[in-house]
């Protein structure tokens, strides 16, 4: 995984006008349909032995063909697509044999609940992680907080997955095992947000609840690890450029208690653009967490487009992109409005 | 004698170009030097380039010879970090896989920056409508789930070294073009590219001969800190068995099939994702010091 | 939601003294922990998949069948007997009188017309094991009919071997389905298809609960099955795709079985006194396909020469062992007309010498395409290794195993490594792909393995055709058998290998069936 662009949100410069904007982010989305539509057909691999299989009759195979419109050119198949869309048609996933609607559905929430939950705790060690570490910039506090930060960011994810597995779970037996939840426990718990975390005490189920936090704290843990290397690196940076603030030095010659210099003073000020960070963050795990996924068995997004994408089942793929592509575009849209609500010279 | 260069290098009156140069390099060797964190990293990567160009010296086995009858060996005085599950020596593997390591990471850096280096600089010199086309491009490329964007081009492509760099490229240059376009902006401006466009220098001329020029220092430095993460993601790609093809000692493919033994033959996958961590660190901990001394800035 | 309460009580006992660490599955259900994902139907007019396959096997009877008690003896399963006309091209099937499906309707003459219909004017990919009958959406309600409740008449559209059609006849194609429930839910005339492709109308000792795909499949005892019913209330298949992961969870007790183990893996467990391994032949052949477009490929000195570079039983001792056993014919070994002569190994110096003789003295180089999966990408490495030795320098071209099939369909691969299982327990069926291609042109319709090597052969065609044809068992053995050693002998097809499939059980299960094809394995007498 790696770090997501800093930047002052996509669309930051474009805010003002509003019509401007919507195209803006159309255009954006048409391109994202677009580049996957194009690359799904260029897959060497094909989609009608994807669902027909290898023993198939000739003719069998011929009609599958037609009926997935691929005798027309590519064009015509993505207006197709594309109309389909608009009605809320996904299309149907080959893997599973299911509307792609209802997979994505079943498989966004566990990525949703890996991701905010590695997020939440990312976030709640990284920013006073920076903060310490900006506070005592160049002595040991701030050398000890940004090498551990530093592993953080150059382990990679599914190898430090893999090894917590064998030591955590089969060697010291702390930890549930892949996947969600014990199989037994499958299917008790009624559907209402698809996160087993909510999902679990809403049923009164404390039991399956267990289990599934068992089950996620590895994953979960290993992505927060990275969340926080990267919070806490970008807040000791914002942290250093605010704390040579001149008003800092007003502050303190005031007398103003130092723990409210930094925590208050600079640290508010510093909030606006590590919202930005934050939501960035957020959402480089919620795609970054396809490596996760294949190593703990997550039954999330991310396995589920990488899956799909092997198995040529374009349906799926494009689907879960548009998802992730949604999910970024909405979490930029998101800081960008946060940025003009918390930052005191745009209100 | 060294004072003699010393003194050189430090010149406050530097007699040419060349010595003015010099001596910035210098002053910011003296500061990365101060920085310990910063001398680790620069020796990580110079051990790794050591490591890629002696690798047939280093490597006590050849890293593709099969013993079927010494498979999955732990570490030994024979075997210095044990064999894998076709009997390959895992040390012997893993020097080789520097030189994959290096290549990936030399390849996507020659593809990123030029042409971050062209869609940014054409997009803040000429405004207008390249600049929103451009622009507008790129914005979709930033909108993309980036490892997933690389898994289907990988998987459109076929598996493979250069493609698996190709597909790492296409998911990096947008900051880069982002970083040159707001870097030319600044300098589109300024009286010295006024003065070259009297002077009747053409559109191109410029581009390559004022303004790629200064835009260069900052892209360079972004570019050592994602080499770490190029590193890593090519890695992912491996893992996922799309990156370069067997035999090849691919470090994050010898972690994927090292998976499976994980549990008896820990080493399998222990090395090689040690070797990956190893040379991931080096990088970031150079990068953020040169970053200190380059930009001060994000000081 | 009685299921509910059951399932709950059963966690409940579980989930007492446990704490996460250790735990075990409840008494009356069995755990297994399988590589699921590739089930993408339930319907057995359309499932052509290997857990799929498994699946209808334990919710569906079938009209012929291989009893869990004895998987290599085809005897009548719904059909109480059959009889042959003199002529060979009529059937008449006499069914058993009782039985019942889970839904609690009676099954007659009627349903088991209606299946084999369903599955012809259907015409998913597994109809071609019918249809190769003669039959078609046109004609098949002729040739197949019902004379009354017991009595059922198949018309053939050629005088075929028996044993032959009645092998096809115990293939999941010949899966009885509930008549009356799947026209209940049948929708703008699709029999029902759109229903039970996640659902169950059968009369096997499991009916199906749920299938979530990718997690998870839940079956349930069917109390009134004709053998009695199954001791275990549940079975489930659980989709957990890393074997390392499979151990696992069976050496914590969360699994009574794991179905994927890699032989290093089983090597692990052994010593285990909680965990015991068995070992269940298959009949998957592994080959190397040699496309016969590439001249050098077509040369038949190349052709043996590569025969003896390659090595078998260093692999099948090393990283295959337990799981793999050398075997060079196209049929597998341990049923009718089976060629076990193994005359190859690896020879270094006799492939150098075949080579220098083809005029290749110093190799020349090729591409080998290999599913990027265990066994298959240590099987491409090795191979590389061995021909290497006599100077031919093989590239590795990896990909998902739908990736090598789209290239080796097209005819666009140099050499291919991959596995071949047989469709039905016939010969024919393996000879059909292996030894049969009436139709060589780039644009021929089908597309036997035969064809995809480009291999160009009127003659053992013939020879095939007139194989299926002979009715007289021991001479259609003595053909088949002759059918192998030409193909062994020389053909663009390096058969190296037949699988063997080990599973890892907790010690207390007892009574997995696990037979010599994907769709012969029983769950009915596990006990625990």
């Amino acid at each position: 995984m790696t770090a997501a662009p800093v930047s002052g949100g996509l669309w930051g410069r474009r805010l003002a006008g509003g019509a401007g904007f919507l195209t803006s982010i159309l255009l954006t989305f048409f391109g994202l349909l677009a580049v996957t539509f194009v690359i799904g057909r260029v897959v060497p691999i094909d989609p009608v032995l994807a669902i027909v299989g290898d023993r198939a009759l000739p003719e069998v195979y011929e009609r599958v063909r037609l009926e997935l419109g691929l005798d027309k050119p590519l064009w015509h198949q993505f207006a197709i697509y594309l109309g389909k869309i608009f009605e809320g048609d996904f299309g149907t996933s080959v893997l599973t044999s299911r509307p792609v609607l209802d997979d994505l559905l079943r498989f966004f929430p566990a990525t949703i609940e890996l991701a905010t939950l590695a997020t939440l705790v990312g976030t709640l060690l990284g920013v006073p992680a920076g903060v310490v570490s900006a506070v005592h910039a160049g002595r040991w506090p701030d050398h000890v907080i940004r090498i551990v930060g530093l592993i953080g960011y150059s382990a990679p994810v599914f190898w430090l997955g893999l090894m917590a597995l064998v030591v955590f779970y089969a060697k010291l037996g702390w930890v549930a095992g892949p996947g969600r939840l014990d199989l037994f426990y499958d299917g008790l718990v009624p559907t209402v947000t698809g996160m087993m975390l909510i999902d679990a005490p809403l049923a009164g189920e404390w039991e399956v609840f267990r289990n599934a936090v068992d089950h996620i704290i590895l994953p979960a843990g290993i992505l927060a690890y990275f969340s926080m290397a990267y919070i806490s690196r970008m807040t000791r940076s914002l942290m250093l450029g605010e704390l040579s603030q001149e008003y800092i030095l007003t502050a303190r010659i005031k007398g103003v208690p130092e723990w409210r210099v930094i925590w208050r003073h600079a640290l508010g000020n510093a909030m606006v653009p590590l919202v930005t960070v934050v939501a960035l963050s957020y959402g480089s795990l919620l795609e970054g967490a396809v490596l996760t996924e294949t190593v703990f068995a997550w039954p999330g997004l991310g396995r589920y487009i990488t899956e799909s994408l092997f198995n040529v089942d374009m349906n799926a793929v494009l689907g879960g992109t548009i998802v992730v592509g949604c999910v970024f575009i909405g979490l930029n849209v998101l800081s960008d409005l946060l940025y003009r609500l918390l930052d005191p010279r745009t209100r | 004698m060294i004072a003699g260069w010393h003194d050189w290098l430090l010149a406050d009156t530097p007699r040419s170009r060349g010595q003015a140069r010099l001596g910035r390099l210098y002053i910011s060797w003296l500061a990365l030097r101060r920085n310990p964190l910063a001398v680790i990293g620069l020796a990580i990567v110079l051990l790794l380039l050591l490591m890629a160009a002696l690798a047939p010296l280093l490597a006590t086995h050849s890293p593709i010879a099969q013993d079927l009858t010494n498979r999955l060996q732990p570490p030994s005085a024979a075997h210095w970090l044990g064999t894998d599950e076709l009997g390959r020596d895992i040390w012997s593997r893993i020097v080789h896989g520097s030189r994959l390591t290096l290549l990936i990471v030399v390849l996507v850096a020659l593809t990123v920056g030029p042409f971050g280096l062209v869609i940014g600089t054409l997009a803040g010199y000429l405004g207008g409508w390249v600049d929103t086309l451009l622009m507008r491009l790129t914005d979709i490329f930033l909108a993309f789930p980036r490892l997933i964007l690389a898994l289907a081009f990988v998987a459109a492509l076929g598996p493979g070294i250069e493609n698996a760099v190709l597909a790492i490229a296409i998911t990096l240059w947008p900051p880069y073009a982002r970083l040159a376009r707001a870097e030319t902006l600044t300098i589109r401006g300024s009286d010295f590219i006024a003065a070259a466009q009297m002077q009747g220098a053409s559109t191109p001329r410029i581009i390559v001969g004022h303004i790629a020029p200064l835009c260069l220092s900052s892209l360079i430095v972004r570019l050592t800190l994602d080499m770490a993460g190029i590193i890593l993601t090519a890695a992912g790609l491996g893992f996922l068995g799309l990156g370069a093809q067997p035999p090849l000692p691919e470090w994050g493919a010898m972690i994927s099939s090292g998976r499976g033994y994980v549990l008896d033959q820990w080493w399998l996958a222990a090395m090689p994702g040690l070797a990956i961590f190893i040379v991931s660190l080096g990088f970031n901990l150079l990068g953020d010091g040169l970053r200190d001394v380059l930009d001060p800035k994000q000081r | 939601m009685r299921h509910k309460i059951a399932w709950l009580a059963g966690v409940a006992v579980v989930a007492l003294g446990v704490g996460g660490a250790l735990a075990a599955t409840p008494a009356d259900t069995f755990v297994m922990a399988k590589q699921i994902d590739d089930i993408i139907t339930l319907d057995p007019a359309e499932v052509f998949e290997f857990t799929g396959g498994e699946v209808i096997a334990n919710v569906y009877d079938r009209i012929m069948t291989f009893e869990a008690e004895d998987t290599e003896t085809l005897v009548p399963g719904v059909a109480e007997s059959y009889a042959v006309s003199d002529d060979g091209r009529t059937i008449t099937l006499k069914i058993r009188q009782g039985l019942t499906f889970h839904s609690g309707n009676p099954l007659t003459a009627q349903d088991v017309a209606y299946s084999l219909q369903r599955v012809v004017k259907l015409d998913k990919t597994p109809a071609f094991i019918l249809t190769q009958l003669g039959w078609d959406g046109s004609n098949v309600d002729e040739m197949i009919k019902a004379i009354d409740e017991s009595t059922v008449e198949l018309k053939l559209g050629e005088d075929f071997a028996p044993t032959f059609v009645l092998n096809c006849l115990s293939a999941g194609v010949g899966s009885v389905v509930d008549m009356k429930l799947v026209q209940e839910h049948e929708k703008d005339g699709d029999m029902g298809y759109g229903w039970l492709k996640s659902a169950s109308a059968g009369s096997g000792p499991f009916s199906l609960r749920t299938w979530n795909p990718n997690e998870a499949v839940l079956l349930e005892a069917n109390p009134d099955y004709r053998h009695g019913a199954p001791a275990m209330k549940r079975v489930a298949l659980r989709h957990v795709p890393e074997p390392a992961a499979q151990r696992l969870l069976l050496e914590k007790g969360d699994i009574d079985m794991a179905r994927n183990l890699s032989a290093d893996q089983i090597q692990g467990l052994e010593g285990n006194a909680e965990i015991a391994i068995d070992t269940h032949p298959k009949a998957d052949v592994w080959y190397l396909g040699l496309n016969q477009k590439d001249e050098r490929l077509a040369n038949p000195k190349v052709r043996q020469a590569i025969r003896w570079l390659i090595d078998y039983h260093g692999m099948a001792d090393s990283f295959l062992k337990g799981q793999f056993k050398v075997h060079q014919s196209f049929w597998p070994s341990g049923f009718f007309a089976s060629l076990t002569d193994t005359p190859f190994r690896l020879d270094v110096e006799k492939g150098k010498a075949l080579l220098a003789e083809a005029g290749y003295p110093d190799g020349f180089e090729v591409t080998l395409d290999a599913s990027n999966a265990y066994p298959s990408a240590d099987i491409a490495q090795s191979i590389q290794a061995t021909m290497g030795q006599a100077g031919i320098k093989v590239s590795i071209i990896p990909g998902e195993q739908k990736q090598v099939i789209t290239k080796y369909r097209a005819r666009q691969h140099q050499i291919v490594a991959l596995y071949w299982s047989p469709d039905y327990m016939d010969p024919h069926s393996n000879a059909d792909s292996f030894a049969r291609n009436p139709d060589n042109s780039d644009d021929a319709k089908s597309k036997p393995l035969a064809w995809r090597n480009a291999w160009e052969i009127p003659e053992i065609t013939a020879l095939t055709d007139a194989a299926v044809r002979e009715r007289d068992a021991e001479k259609r053995k003595e053909m088949y058998l002759d059918l192998q050693r030409r193909l062994q002998e020389d053909s663009p097809f390096v058969i190296m290998f037949q699988n063997l499939n080990q599973t890892a059980r907790r010690s207390n299960v007892q009574g997995f069936v696990s037979g010599p094809t994907f769709d012969t394995v029983y769950y009915r007498l596990v006990q625990k």
